[in-house]
Order: C-alpha cells, then structure tokens, then sequence
C-alpha cells in the first residue's frame, strides 16, 4: 500500500510526460501529419525513414554529429583531461582557475549562443579584430556564415562551454586516486610521464569512459548552441539531427517526417548507450567516481 | 654557476620552470574562457561606433544606457521571475516525487522493483531532444501551451531518473538498524521516511535540487516550443527574443546577455559545492 503510494505520483508524471511522448513519436513516425487534428490517419509505413535515409541533409547530419565527436574526443576530452592534471598540482590561484574554467559550463547555452554570435560575427566581432590587430588579417573568416568554417567554430564553442565540466569529472577521479599508488610508482623510479601513463590514467579509467559517453550522447542530441548560433545554416552546414526535426516538425509542420527523425535520434542514442555500458563500461561496478561520499 | 652546485641548487631552477610553465597554460586557458565574458561585459558599456573604431580599449566615453534601459525594463524582470518561479516549482516536484519513489527503491522489496528501476534508470537516455515534438502535441491536447505547467511538469518528469539515482544511493547508506529502532517505537513506515530519513538527507536534498534549479534555468527547447505569450518567456527566450530584435545594436545585446548571466554565475558561487558534487556523483549512477 505505502509502496504504490509513494512510487505512483513519479511513476505516473514519468510514464505520462516521457515514456508516452517516445512512444507516440514511434507510432505517428509512421505516418504523413501535419500534426493537427486528433490522431493522424494517413499511413505510410516507412516511408518517412526511406525519405529520411535518402536526404543529403539527414546524412549530412549523421556526418556531422560524427565530425563533432570525433573533435571532442580527440582535442576537447584530452585537453579537459591535461587541465584536470594540471590543477591536481600544487600550484597557486587553483581554486580560482577551477572556478572560472568551470564557469562558462553554468551559463545557458542560449547566453553562450548569443555571446559568440557577437564575438564570430565579421565586422564588429572580436575574434576578427583580434586576427587584424596581430597582422593576421589574412586569416579573418565569416566564421559562422561560412560553410567551410561554421563547424569548427561551433565545435570552439563547445569546447568553451564543455571543456570545464569534464574538468571537473576527471579531478573528481583523480582525488579518488589514493597519493600512496603515486608515492609507491615515484619510489619505484617512474618518471612523471610513466607515472601518468601507467598509475593514474588506468584508474582514471571509469571516470574518462564516463566523460566519453556523456560527450557521445550530448553530441548526438546537440540542439540549443547550434539552433542559436546558426539555426543549422548556412545551406544546412551545421545541421545536427535535433534541427533538422526541429526544422520540419515545428517550422514545416511535418511532424510524421520529424518523428521518424527523433525515432532514429532515439534508437541510435540507446543503441550506443546500451553497446557502451555493455562492451566498455562492464568493468566498472557502481561507484567509478566515489565523490557523492567524498563531496560531503 | 660552479661545478660544486648541490642537487638542491640545480633542482630549484628546474622546478621554478616548470612551475611557470604550468601557470602559463593555466593563463593561456583562463584567458580562452575569460576575454569572451570580459569583451561582453565592456562591449555592453560602447556603442556601435566604439566597436568598431575601438575594440580593445576602454569605452570613452562611457555609455551605461545599455545597461540601465535592460534594467528598468519590466520585460527583463519579468523573464527573471518567470525563470524563478518555473525553477523552483519545478524543483518541488521533482525533489518530493523523486524522494518518495527513491525512499521505496531503497528500502522495500516488492515484485517487479527492478524492473521499475531499470525504467527510470533508462530515462537518462531521454533528453527533451528526443521526445519534444509528441510532447508538444501531448501538451496542446492537454491544454498546457501557454501555461507555465506545461514547461513545469515535463521538466520534473525528465528530472525524475537523475534525482531518483542519486536519492536512492543515499536513502541506501541510511543504517538498517535506525529503521528498526524507529519501527520498534511505534513509528510507521511514513513517520520514519518524514521525521527521520528527510531531515538526515538534507545534503542529498540539497544537491539534487541545486541540478534540478540549474537544469530548469538553463531549459531553452522546451519553453521555446510551449510560450508563444512573451508573458511567459523565460530569460533564455528573452536573451534569443532580445537578439532577433537587436541583432545591429551589438553593444545593446551584449549588455542583455551580461545581465542575463549574472543570476546564474551568482548561483553558482553560492551552490558551487552542492552543484560539482552533483554532477560528479551523477556521472556515476549508482
């Protein structure tokens, strides 16, 4: 009794508000709708995913999301990761740059949108006066209004944004590396770099696997920087999935189109989380990072 | 230097290098993050002229209309209290919904638990991304556009699963033999998770409401879809709002979008312990 009384008001929001919606966007996926008027009726099969595996814009996307990942996992993580050591050691003013590296993770990513817009835009922006000012003019850019820049820029963005909150996951692990480990390699005769190599970045293991997932997921789900910063554009060169369905769901009222399009989203995020968890998380039991015990 | 330097004499040197070393990464980074927000929040004191002419230096003259015409505006404060208001309902919910549900993961045994567990586990999987588009139609039968439920109630509901983690690891680690004691004297199964679980779990309480407050500020997507009435417009809509209205008067904006920062960053100073201990623990999942 007590048991169905307090799990039934979660229970309910949940099933009502997520576990319906997905559902309904598997069964409406199915059909043409413009989404209005009662339930759609025009049935189709699945044509909308045909269409959708046929567009160069849905492809593209698909080719973008990878272009993003595989730029986070190479350059934004390892940076994330070289800040993390670094502010692991003694040093002065630490607890300031871990506050402020951490600082732009806070703001939303509508604030961070706008915010760069200004700073990429050509004439006024100060990523092109900088560039001019050190004589480098010849490098100035559109930036985001390029298609051969728009990518990188977005993906700068993100590092500006993210970097600092996998910071702050990898020194969390790396306090929940016991010094004695360290202590016992440097006796042993393991230079700085062997001591990284072989001690710490192996115990740092659950914690990097869980700042890889996290960055693949919120890659494959991007929405709010790209939609502010570039609404997709120009000519589709920075459209991620969520845009697209944003684009044909909300702005061309295609919403059978756009459901296949969160379907997909849907089962290519739960096909690479349960993979992940399965294949490359398995090792680590519960707990990989310990800090709800330590941050007390 | 001569031949007779100590290890100690040479070590200095070499550790002083390196210690400038690691401090001019550090700079060289503080400054990536920090001349963005530093060029905004000057940039908000020229105007368009200065901008241009004068990107680096100092405003002259000084122009704080920029600031003062965002602040005497009722449409910033307005958004403001919107963004307060949503937050924190929003963070009700999620926290009582969460902590009965997570009180009853952790402590009974009963058919079908983990099964139940493993659903909302699952839900981490489901951002609003995924789900928004049946969502919308779902609140416009329902009647919720334009009404701040709308933006509330789905935000709970895609809070439960991280709260619920992170709760249930906690009720978990409360002593079995405390339960007991409690039970033995005369409390009922209600009474102990009131009077005696709650009160023990204030800083568990207290993280995960710090995430739902952030989560909710921070929303754009949803609100994006459900408020058409600018009465109901959040500060991340205002900011995208107040951009499209603006976009030549760069100065103008940059001093929005400053204002527009300045709640979260203040959050942030104040809950810094709360938050990072959060998002830590949750990137665990227990």
């Amino acid at each position: 009794m007590t048991i169905t009384l307090f799990i039934l008001p979660a229970l309910v929001l949940f099933g009502l508000l997520v576990l319906v919606p997905i559902a309904v966007a598997g069964y409406t996926s199915l059909f043409k709708w413009n989404g209005l008027g009662g339930l759609p009726t025009n049935f189709i099969g699945l044509d909308n995913f045909t269409r959708m595996f046929g567009d160069e814009v849905f492809r593209g996307d698909l080719w973008r999301g990878l272009v993003l990942i595989v730029l986070s996992l190479v350059i934004q993580l390892p940076l994330a990761l070289g800040i993390a050591m670094l502010l692991n050691q003694k040093m002065r003013g630490r607890a300031v740059y871990r506050m402020l590296f951490f600082a732009p993770y806070m703001l939303s990513e509508v604030i961070t949108g706008v915010l760069f817009t200004m700073i990429l835009s050509p004439d006024l922006g100060l990523a092109n006066q900088v560039l001019r000012a050190i004589g480098l003019g010849a490098f100035e850019a559109e930036w985001l209004g390029d298609p051969s820049t728009v990518l990188l820029a977005l993906f700068v963005v993100m590092t500006w944004k993210y970097f600092g909150f996998h910071m702050i996951l990898y020194l969390a692990g790396r306090q929940g590396i016991p010094k004695e480990i360290g202590e016992a390699a440097s006796i042993d005769g393991a230079t700085a770099w062997e001591q990284f190599r072989y001690v710490t970045l192996p115990l740092l293991g659950p914690t990097i696997r869980i700042s890889v997932f996290l960055s693949v997921i919120g890659a494959i789900q991007l929405f709010d920087l790209v939609w502010v910063l570039t609404s997709g554009g120009p000519i589709h060169s920075s459209e991620t999935m969520a845009v697209t369905m944003f684009q044909s769901g909300f702005k061309r009222s295609q919403v059978g189109y756009a459901s296949a399009v969160s379907v997909v989203m849907f089962i290519i995020s739960l096909v690479f989380a349960i993979g992940y968890q399965r294949f490359v998380m398995r090792r680590d039991t519960e707990g990989a990072i310990t800090t709800m015990r330590d941050a007390r | 230097m001569s031949a007779h330097a100590t290890p100690r004499g040479t070590r200095k040197p070499k550790f002083q290098a390196r210690s400038i070393s690691l401090h001019a990464v550090a700079l060289v980074l503080s400054a990536f993050v920090i001349v963005p927000l530093l060029f905004a929040l000057i940039g908000g004191f020229k105007d368009t002229v200065q901008l241009s002419d004068n990107p680096f230096g100092p405003p002259s003259p000084w122009v704080p209309e920029n600031y003062t015409d965002v602040l005497l505006s009722g449409s910033f404060w307005r958004q403001i209290l919107n963004s307060v208001f949503i937050a924190l309902a929003t963070t009700l919910i999620v926290v009582a919904f969460s902590a009965m549900a997570a009180f009853v993961f952790a402590r009974f045994a009963f058919r079908g638990r983990e099964f139940l567990y493993t659903l909302f586990t699952v839900g981490l999987m489901f951002p609003f991304t995924v789900a928004i588009l049946p969502l919308f139609v779902l609140l416009r039968t329902m009647g919720l556009l334009d009404n701040p439920l709308g933006v509330i109630l789905p935000q709970a509901a895609f809070g439960l699963p991280m709260t619920i983690i992170i709760l249930r690891s906690f009720f978990r680690g409360v002593p079995r033999e405390l339960e007991e004691a409690a039970t033995m004297d005369g409390c009922t199964a209600f009474g102990f998770f009131w009077r005696i679980l709650l009160p023990m779990a204030r800083p568990a309480l207290a993280t995960v409401s710090v995430l739902a407050i952030v989560a909710s500020w921070n929303n754009f997507f949803l609100p994006l879809v459900i408020f058409n009435d600018p009465n109901w417009w959040t500060i991340p809509l205002g900011v995208q709002q107040f951009y499209g209205q603006y976009s030549s008067q760069t100065a103008k904006i940059l001093a929005y979008v400053v204002l527009a920062m300045v709640p979260a960053l203040a959050f942030y100073s104040v809950a810094e312990r709360q938050l990072i201990g959060g998002l830590t623990a949750g990137a665990t999942k227990g």
